[in-house]
């Protein structure tokens, strides 16, 4: 990695952290907890700053292993208030991860004043200084400090996934069948969000603590609304994840723009056109269903009422198209698109104002009316 | 400092009266959002107002409160809008909803921040107070406008006292009643979103969420009506207002919202543990007692059960009997005694009083009735 410019090592690490985000994030999706990434991603500044006050050294393992701590003492507590029975979940998380924030970002501005830890940092997060802090080993420069952190992370998330497939997937989508089985749902579910405490703790360090959120929600939801089956989720969060994080690096490299600020955007945008654009889920695609199912449903009637005249005395006057609009109550518009829509389906045949059905359109009407 | 300081102090006054009347608003309509099981929704308007204050410099150039407040109330506004359609029209789940607009909101806001401070004027100082908030900054009308638009917002709920109630509770009911609870739903939103644009000068957009769910949550364990807990989370959030601001404004490098929300904290925690009827403490100690008449009841009916064997002579029972028959016997004995129940023979043996046996056979009779 040595030889490559800031401006690559960043992309880098951009794409790393996404990705690192991403595939636990998608638990957190699928649970119901993803405001647990937030509380988490907030509260953990209280661990880093009170491990910082032992080792004084921002590079110290301890400081991940501490905010690892304090995101699993959130959780605990969370799950603490929510036992006690007297505030519900989301208003416990909304109490507990200010209270640690806050105790936080109270530490720091009353006795960290003078060192290299500002909260505008922690919570924005720098990764255009990140290239600057350099892992050396025996005097050889093996790239960024923060790069190696995050693939370290997201080996560890990948290992994790892999290794407790079977237990995660069961624990999200059936709790009570997993506790049966004797997989022990709490166990898993621990050993899960200390993994999203450690993740957060090294994303935070490179892309602030909201920009966690962005990255491990975003793409994980996006994602939900392309797919039904789980592995292709991660693998498509993750994609995402990158993309948004790469395209955020180039937004903010010609808007000379906040890095973090723009891969969060970036996620937005891309959650925005899955939104949209995604087929089956997204809102082009419903529209276009419903549209489609209207004139279907119109071309069904149609034909029904042909079939009720076809062969009857009346037949003569009501089988035409000028009668559509006193009968089906259709205005005249509307009903010269469905005829000229049925017809194009070879459903009727019209000669002059004259309709008939096909033999197609009677067994259509048929099977409508179920006879 | 000393308590007359408030109020000869024209800088703390404000403060305090700011603080004060922001804690009163977003604590009464905190309320709502937490018994409607939305309290993170405060979490993510606050978040979704940044880009909005952003927005609404780079538009007016201008710094007045008013005009970013106006941004803020219209981004967080688009924000909750966003979230209910997301929710609405896919299967994402809120959290999730929640959680995008939340973070990407914040991104964004970021961004124009970022954009704003590489304007030549630089008179984007001061924007960033937005993060966490400056109650020192607030200025006598400052306090005016919060004062006015925190009303307004208690006067819509005050008028809309019945609506919103529907809403928290029964909603089905409501739009069976033939109200329209859609509507219903955004106007509520819409004066919560009032209610936590007005605090961003002096909480900051990060922690304004806790000003909505603590004072409400806290109020909670007091009471199980509607209105008394509006009033009540309206006042602890007063409450905690002050005293954050005022700490904050008297002592260096105090930053305001952390503390009000450690106020807040305070609050939440004294009012679970020792709020009446619904006290953690209480709750321990009523267990404790029923688990110790339990006890009480159990050895009463082993020494009754045992005089029955012997009819027609006071007979006593030693401790090791007792023990046997039920483990611990020995500590509730000297209650029974205390109450009269049993009395002590000679050494360690005990027999049941007449007033014991009464009172078990009136426990028996109950039980069977």
């Amino acid at each position: 990695m040595t030889g490559f410019s800031p401006e690559v090592e960043i992309q880098w690490i951009a794409a790393v952290t996404a990705a690192a985000c991403a595939l636990p994030g998608v638990f957190l999706v699928l649970r119901r907890m993803a405001l647990m990434s937030d509380a988490i991603s907030h509260s953990i500044l209280l661990g880093i700053v009170l491990a910082f006050f032992v080792t004084e050294n921002l590079a110290s393992p301890l400081l991940i292993a501490a905010a690892a701590a304090t995101g699993v003492l959130t959780v605990s507590l969370v799950e603490l208030l929510n036992r006690t029975r007297r505030v519900r979940e989301d208003a416990a998380i909304g109490l507990v991860f200010p209270a640690l924030f806050s105790m936080g970002v109270i530490l720091i501005s009353r006795y960290a004043g003078n060192v290299h830890l500002d909260v505008d940092a922690v919570l924005l997060g720098e990764l255009a200084f990140a290239p600057f802090n350099r892992l050396e080993v025996g005097g050889t420069d093996l790239g960024p400090r923060t790069l190696w952190v995050m693939a370290g992370i997201l080996l560890l998330n990948a290992a994790f996934l892999a290794a407790f497939y079977k237990e995660l997937k069961l624990t999200t989508f059936d709790a009570a069948l997993a506790g049966a089985l004797g997989f022990a749902p709490g166990l898993v579910h621990y050993a899960f969000m200390t993994l999203v405490s450690v993740t957060a703790v090294g994303a935070f360090d490179a892309v602030g603590s909201i920009l966690v959120v962005a990255l491990m929600i975003g793409p994980p939801a996006a994602a939900y609304l392309l797919t039904d089956r789980l592995p292709r989720m991660i693998l498509l969060s993750a994609a995402i994840g990158v993309a948004s994080a790469l395209a955020g690096y180039w937004m903010s490299y010609f808007l000379d723009v906040s890095i973090a600020g723009s891969m969060a955007t970036m996620t937005g945008v891309a959650f925005g056109l899955v939104f949209l654009l995604a087929p089956e889920r997204g809102m082009v695609a419903i529209a276009r269903r419903r549209a489609r199912q209207r004139w279907e449903f119109a071309q069904a009637m149609l034909a029904i009422h042909l079939l009720n005249h076809e062969a009857s005395p009346e037949e003569g006057a009501e089988n035409r198209e000028s009668h559509l609009h006193a009968h089906l109550r259709w205005s005249e518009d509307f009903a010269a698109t469905v005829v000229r829509r049925a017809e194009g389906r070879g459903l009727i045949e019209r000669s002059g104002d004259r309709l008939a059905l096909t033999e197609r359109g009677r067994a259509t009407a048929r099977e409508v009316v179920g006879a | 400092m000393a308590l007359p300081d408030l109020f000869s102090d024209y800088t703390l006054r404000t403060v305090a009266l700011g603080a004060a009347a922001l804690g009163t608003t977003s604590g009464a309509l905190g309320s709502f959002a937490v018994l409607r099981k939305q309290s993170l929704l405060g979490d993510a308007i606050s978040h979704a107002a940044l880009p909005g204050i952003a927005l609404a410099f780079l538009l007016t150039g201008s710094k007045a409160p008013l005009v970013l407040l106006l941004g803020a109330a219209a981004a967080g506004w688009l924000g909750t809008l966003l979230v209910m359609r997301i929710v609405g029209s896919t299967r994402v789940r809120e959290d999730s909803a929640l959680g995008i607009v939340l973070a990407v909101f914040f991104g964004f806001g970021l961004v124009l921040l970022t954009w704003i401070q590489k304007l030549p004027d630089a008179a984007q100082a001061g924007l960033d107070r937005y993060l966490f908030g400056q109650a020192a900054t607030l200025l006598h009308r400052d306090v005016v406008q919060i004062a006015v638009l925190g009303a307004a917002a208690l006067a819509a709920t005050a008028l809309l006292w019945k609506e919103f109630k529907l809403l928290a509770f029964d909603p089905e009911f409501g739009a069976s009643m033939g109200f329209s609870m859609r509507r219903v739903d955004v106007l509520l939103t819409s004066v919560l979103v009032l209610a936590i644009v007005i605090g961003l000068q002096t909480v900051g957009v990060v922690l304004m969420s806790a000003m909505v769910v603590a004072p409400a949550a806290a109020a909670r364990q007091w009471t199980d009506r509607m209105g008394r807990m509006v009033v009540l989370a309206g006042f602890f959030g007063a409450l905690a207002g002050v005293a954050g601001a005022v700490l904050s404004s008297t002592t260096e490098r105090l930053p305001t919202g952390p503390t009000i929300v450690l106020c807040l904290t305070a609050l939440v925690i004294f009012s679970l543990l020792l709020a009446p009827e619904r006290g953690i403490v209480w709750g321990w100690f009523r267990d404790r007692r029923n688990r110790r008449r339990l006890h009480t009841q159990a050895v009463l009916a082993d020494l009754y059960a045992l005089a029955r064997q012997h009819p027609g002579q006071v007979h006593g029972h030693s401790v090791a009997t007792l023990e046997t028959l039920h483990p611990g016997a020995r500590h509730e004995l000297a209650e029974l005694e205390s109450r009269g129940w049993a009395r002590r023979m000679d050494g360690d043996d005990w027999a049941i009083t007449a007033e014991g046996e009464s009172e078990e056979e009136r426990r028996r009779g109950g039980e069977e009735a």
